[in-house]
């Protein structure tokens, strides 16, 4: 077919395309000018590849540029590490829903490991109480309660943080591919690509993802020096974060420091292809069941009953 | 809607040929415009007030969620807890087999060894009330069934006895609680019930029975919950100035 005679395609003022580009390529170039009178590693930090792209030497030099700027920021030797996941591990998480007592251990051992914000305040774990009567009734849950003592006569509770899915919607949703799944089944977000748009939030159907809306603040007193580049690293204002499973400790061995600090023993964690681990083990012999199973997200992260 | 009506008007036109006429018959009638503005009046008033009481935010003062708490707010949780030395010695080398336990936990430190004071004492084997010594001890578990001997041997007080006489360290009680509390014994030893620390691939630290459960009274004691999540409306409040 012709096209219309319409002079925004052919006419006499017809160097806009061109005058487009060439205002773009001075434009890139200024900025190109201005990066290299910016501090060493700016450049690098602003228009790195992605992180899976990058070459073993960029990321270390990446990382030796974070511990250099969060030890001088918190005037004490931090050190930065992007271990890789472990071969034939998929990590899996038990919770024990008839000993949660919900004492909220596990919400704060969660800020003391992975340096969240403590003002504007993030948790990661959210206990929601419920009633017995009612069952696992989301609507009606209350994550403010706040007895003299726990647990009460009347209520169960039930912590909620990643459910570290199969088929995450969170990642799908992201514009810039700045959150993903790795091999060991730990979803995680490099803070550094993320623009914050807030996608995967809206799209996560367990509210486990948290906004850095202002700068987060942390203490030199309070901060964990041992971090994870896709992890505890520090984050900074506009990116979104969320549990990692502990990244910086379950790759090196360690369980998650909620696991260890459950004073009840609720929760569980094991790799989900050795059928010697904990988690095969409930999984075999108890009542299990995941969350909002029917959105076919399929967690990796197990509640159950033990007795 | 009260829209004025395009296509039935009776001449079965369906688009005007005159932009113009178009136009007019689009345009919402006087009845319209009033339900709107209506809409808009009252919209806007709810906004106004809402505004107004941005103070009251539902929530009575006492009520938790309304201030930010750390985590360092709470030293005796011991978040930096360091791990048993038998664990970090093996550093992910399995035991298979062996549990790692801290010593087991006694009501203070010179309780142990009980052979301190009995070893001179004769044994009296009748069923008593307890004065003088021991009376601290409140029996809730199964106090009708049960007495001393029934896990402390009689004979060597430094061991308790199984119900067939086999002797037992104070490190291995789980045995003893294992007679009865066979489900919970067979959790416990593949990890599942109680509290475990250390590394998911190799060495971790159990804990006894009794670290949890006085043997005594074996229910598990109430604990003080830490403060609860701060609520939406209170967020903004405690935000300090951002970082340099």
């Amino acid at each position: 077919m012709k096209k219309p005679p319409d002079s925004r395609y052919d006419g006499p003022g017809s160097t806009g395309r061109r005058r487009f580009l060439a205002t773009g390529t001075a434009a890139m170039a200024w900025v190109a000018a201005s990066l290299a009178g910016a501090p060493p590693g700016f450049a690098e930090l602003m228009i790195r590849r992605h992180f899976k792209e990058l070459s073993p030497e960029q990321l270390d030099r990446i990382l030796r540029q974070m511990e250099q700027e969060y030890s001088t920021r918190f005037d004490t030797p931090v050190s930065v590490t992007a271990t890789p996941p472990m071969e034939g591990v998929l990590f899996g998480y038990g919770l024990d829903l008839s000993r949660c007592v919900g004492c909220r251990r596990c919400v704060y051992a969660c800020v003391h490991e992975n340096n969240q914000s403590r003002s504007p305040q993030v948790h990661w774990i959210r206990v929601l109480k419920m009633h017995k009567e009612r069952g696992i009734e989301l609507a009606e849950s209350d994550p403010y309660y706040d007895p003299p003592t726990v647990p009460e006569e009347d209520s169960f509770y039930m912590p909620v943080a990643c459910q570290q899915c199969r088929r995450p919607p969170c990642t799908r949703v992201c514009p810039v591919k700045a959150t993903w799944q790795d091999p060991d089944g730990i979803v995680v977000i490099d803070y550094d690509r993320c623009i914050g748009c807030r996608c995967c939030m809206s799209a996560c159907p367990y509210g486990a993802r948290h906004f850095n809306w202002s700068h987060p603040t942390i203490s030199a007193a309070e901060v964990n020096t041992e971090m994870h580049f896709l992890g505890n690293r520090i984050r900074p204002k506009g990116v979104v974060e969320k549990c990692t499973f502990c990244i910086q400790r379950v790759r090196k061995g360690r369980y998650p420091a909620c696991v260890e600090i459950c004073p009840v023993g609720a929760r569980k964690f094991g790799n989900l292809l050795d059928e010697e681990s904990e988690m095969r083990y409930l999984m075999r012999e108890k009542r299990v069941f995941v969350l909002k199973e029917d959105l076919n997200t399929q967690p990796k992260f197990y509640y159950f009953y033990a007795t | 809607m009260n829209r004025a009506p395009d296509n039935s008007d009776g001449t079965g036109r369906t688009d005007a040929p005159n932009g113009a006429e178009t136009d007019q018959l689009l345009l919402p009638g006087w009845s319209s415009l009033v339900i709107l503005l209506i809409i808009f009046g009252v919209l806007s008033t709810v906004t106004i007030l809402a505004i107004v009481r941005e103070g009251d935010v539902h929530v009575t003062p006492d009520v938790g969620g309304t201030q930010a708490h750390s985590p360092a707010e709470f030293p005796e949780i011991g978040f930096d807890e360091p791990l048993l030395p038998a664990v970090l010695e093996a550093d992910g080398d399995d035991q298979p087999g062996g549990y790692n336990v801290p010593p087991p936990p006694f009501s203070n430190e010179d309780i142990f060894p009980c052979t301190w004071c009995h070893e001179e004492m004769d044994v009296n084997y009748e069923r008593r009330e307890l004065v003088d010594m021991h009376d601290d001890i409140q029996l809730h578990h199964g106090p009708r069934e049960r007495w001393c001997f029934d896990c402390h041997d009689a004979e060597n007080r430094d061991s308790l006895r199984l119900a067939n006489g086999t002797r037992v360290s104070f490190e291995e009680s789980y045995r003893l609680c294992g007679q009865c509390h066979g489900t919970i014994y067979r959790d416990w030893r593949q990890g599942i019930h109680g509290r475990r620390r250390g590394f998911w691939n190799g060495a971790k630290s159990y804990l006894l029975c009794a670290h949890c459960h006085n043997p005594h009274s074996p229910a598990f004691q109430p604990l003080k919950p830490l403060p609860p999540p701060v609520r939406p409306q209170f967020l903004g409040a405690t935000n300090e100035e951002p970082e340099p």
